[in-house]
């Protein structure tokens, strides 16, 4: 067997900025079939002689395959670059990391910018709806063409914690351990309701034109209030209220009009403006779909403990005391299902100012925790 | 390892390859002694989350709860043993937990600090004044110790809840205390209950 590193070199199925078309029919939960879609991924480390050190990371909503390292596009550090990396808790020294774009989304994997191969055009509106089932379909297919069988841990955040958290139920076989972040097991009818308003505005941007705008002006101002009523829910009242107070934006007085007057709004805009740039708003649309119709308690009339009933899976589940997206109520709702169903199961609640967002960055606490977890067993 | 001599005690009292719920289980100690000694299967329950977070960190697993109302989220038989080590005087309502802690495990260890020790009578008895001692070391208006009992409350309350002591061990510091008259002598009781 050559070192590990050089395995990874001469495979061309590992390293960064990988895409394979899958062969086979990916079939979905709204009945439609695609027939060879695209995924677009990354792998970082190499894959252990026996095999038991692949860590699949899933990403959040407006996440992407390039988790760590420098990023192609933005230059900027990946979005999990604190979690992630050499020396960290997810170590490619040590873990076959994996992430995919999910399914539906703007960064290669097939989604509704994709050329639909029955008309030759881009899909837009003709993309079938998706779930995050469909995603980890779409995942389970990676890691077979990867030839990894089991996985030491499904990690994700967010959106990517419903992954992690629906890998164990559709896959219970392939995965030792999930980790899952600042997340819920369902969308209340709150998270559905912020989702709403984002896809309205893009919906009423006259640019959206049905989602056919391919080929001409995107509905990006629709996009933009969209990341902007989001963004607001990544964040804590306290957050913003440290970070911005009623502070003015460049002035000194109230302009009496309806400039950005305040920081937080010239804030709200710029964080608008930047997410345009890298985000198709077709996407955006079947992405919130996918995570307002999760609901892992769905198919058992509502008791959560009957989807994870039988698990050898180990879960650690984090949240954050600000986070009022996906908050610790849900958490517990989680905790408490894989107590009745008898799993090793770890919880904890820790403290930021953060918000959602907290899951992203600098936490030392919650790198303690995920290292002590991934640890387990593999000493 | 070191352990807590009421920790130790119970260590003794835990079969291996048992399955086993620490409630109140700090940061990981005992389960983690128990998991090295003993393979045993280990879960906590514990109220820090810097406990939780150390615990996990040790490889245990480890949710952030509250005895009082989490237990009710594990189904009945979940478990051989369960443990309450110095936490039943502080619960709200410790005649519930132990039922509960029997429902969920054939087994319960329980420890709590004596108030029948001869020093704890004397600084109230003749003192007049509530104790503060080597396992009460909180004063009243700080402690959270709001149930404290004597051990023949303890097993007057088992007897009531129709559960039958199985053992009990009895210290002083780290000494062991005959069973004669260990309401007087013992500062610290750990009783293993099983179902009547």
């Amino acid at each position: 067997m050559p070192p590990l590193d050089q395995r990874a070199d001469s495979d061309g199925r590992f390293g960064l900025d990988r895409r394979i078309r899958l062969k086979a029919p990916l079939p979905l939960d709204c009945g439609a079939t695609l027939a060879a879609p695209e995924i677009a991924y990354e792998t970082y480390g190499a894959l252990s002689p026996a095999g038991d050190n692949a860590v699949l990371v899933c990403h959040a909503l407006t996440g992407d395959q390039h988790v760590t390292g420098v990023h192609p596009r933005s230059g900027k550090p990946g979005w999990w670059s604190r979690l992630v990396g050499p020396g960290l808790p997810i170590d490619p020294a040590r873990h076959l990391i994996i992430c995919a774009n999910v399914l539906g989304g703007c960064m290669g994997t097939s989604g509704p910018a994709h050329i639909d191969p029955a008309t030759g055009q881009p899909y837009a509106m003709a993309f079938p709806v998706i779930t995050i089932r469909d995603m980890v379909r779409a995942q389970a297919r990676l890691l077979d063409h990867l030839g990894v069988e089991r996985v030491l841990a499904v990690v994700g955040g967010s959106m990517g914690g419903m992954q992690a958290l629906d890998w164990a139920v559709a896959y219970p076989d392939r995965v030792r351990a999930v980790v899952a972040v600042a997340t819920a097991a369902r969308h209340s009818a709150q998270n559905i309701a912020y989702h709403e308003v984002g896809r309205q505005a893009i919906m009423a941007d006259p640019d959206w034109a049905g989602g056919a705008y391919y080929g001409g002006r995107a509905p990006l101002a629709g996009l933009a209030v969209a990341r902007m009523a989001a963004h607001i829910t990544y964040l804590s009242e306290a957050g913003l209220t440290a970070k911005f107070g009623r502070r003015l934006q460049g002035r000194d007085a109230l302009s009496f009009g309806f400039d950005a007057d305040f920081q937080v709004e010239s804030y709200l805009r710029h964080q608008g403006l930047r997410f345009v740039e890298r985000f198709d708003p077709n996407s955006y649309l079947y992405i919130t779909r996918a995570t307002d119709y999760f609901d892992l308690a769905e198919p058992h009339s509502g008791r959560l403990a009957a989807a994870f009933a039988g698990t050898r899976t180990r879960f650690a589940v984090i949240s954050f005391d600000s986070d009022w997206l996906y908050p610790t109520a849900e958490a517990r709702r989680i905790v408490r299902a894989l107590n009745a169903a008898n799993a090793a199961v770890s919880f904890v609640e820790l403290s930021s100012p953060h918000g959602h967002d907290a899951f992203l960055l600098e936490s030392p606490e919650m790198n303690r925790v995920v290292d002590g977890f991934l640890r387990v067993g593999t000493a | 390892m070191s352990l807590r001599p009421d920790l130790a005690v119970i260590a003794g009292l835990i079969a291996p390859d048992t399955r086993v719920l620490d409630v109140g289980c700090g940061d990981g100690a005992l389960l983690a002694a128990l998991r090295a000694d003993k393979r045993v299967d280990g879960r906590g329950i514990e109220l820090s989350a810097a406990n939780v977070a150390a615990a996990v960190a040790r490889g245990l697993s480890v949710v952030q709860g509250d005895a009082g109302a989490d237990l009710a989220d594990y189904p009945a038989d979940a478990f051989d043993v369960a443990i309450l080590s110095n936490t039943l005087q502080a619960m709200a309502a410790p005649a519930a937990v132990l039922a509960e802690l029997l429902r969920i495990a054939r087994a319960a260890v329980v420890s709590f600090p004596n108030f029948g020790h001869w020093r704890v009578r004397v600084t109230l008895g003749l003192g007049g004044r509530m104790p503060v001692t080597r396992t009460l070391p909180v004063g009243w208006y700080e402690t959270p110790n709001i149930h404290l009992c004597t051990i023949a409350d303890f097993r007057a309350l088992a007897a009531t809840l129709g559960m039958r002591v199985d053992a009990a061990v009895y210290l002083t510091g780290d000494r062991p205390v005959g069973a004669t008259a260990a309401n007087l002598l013992a500062e610290q009781a750990v009783f293993v209950l099983r179902r009547g």
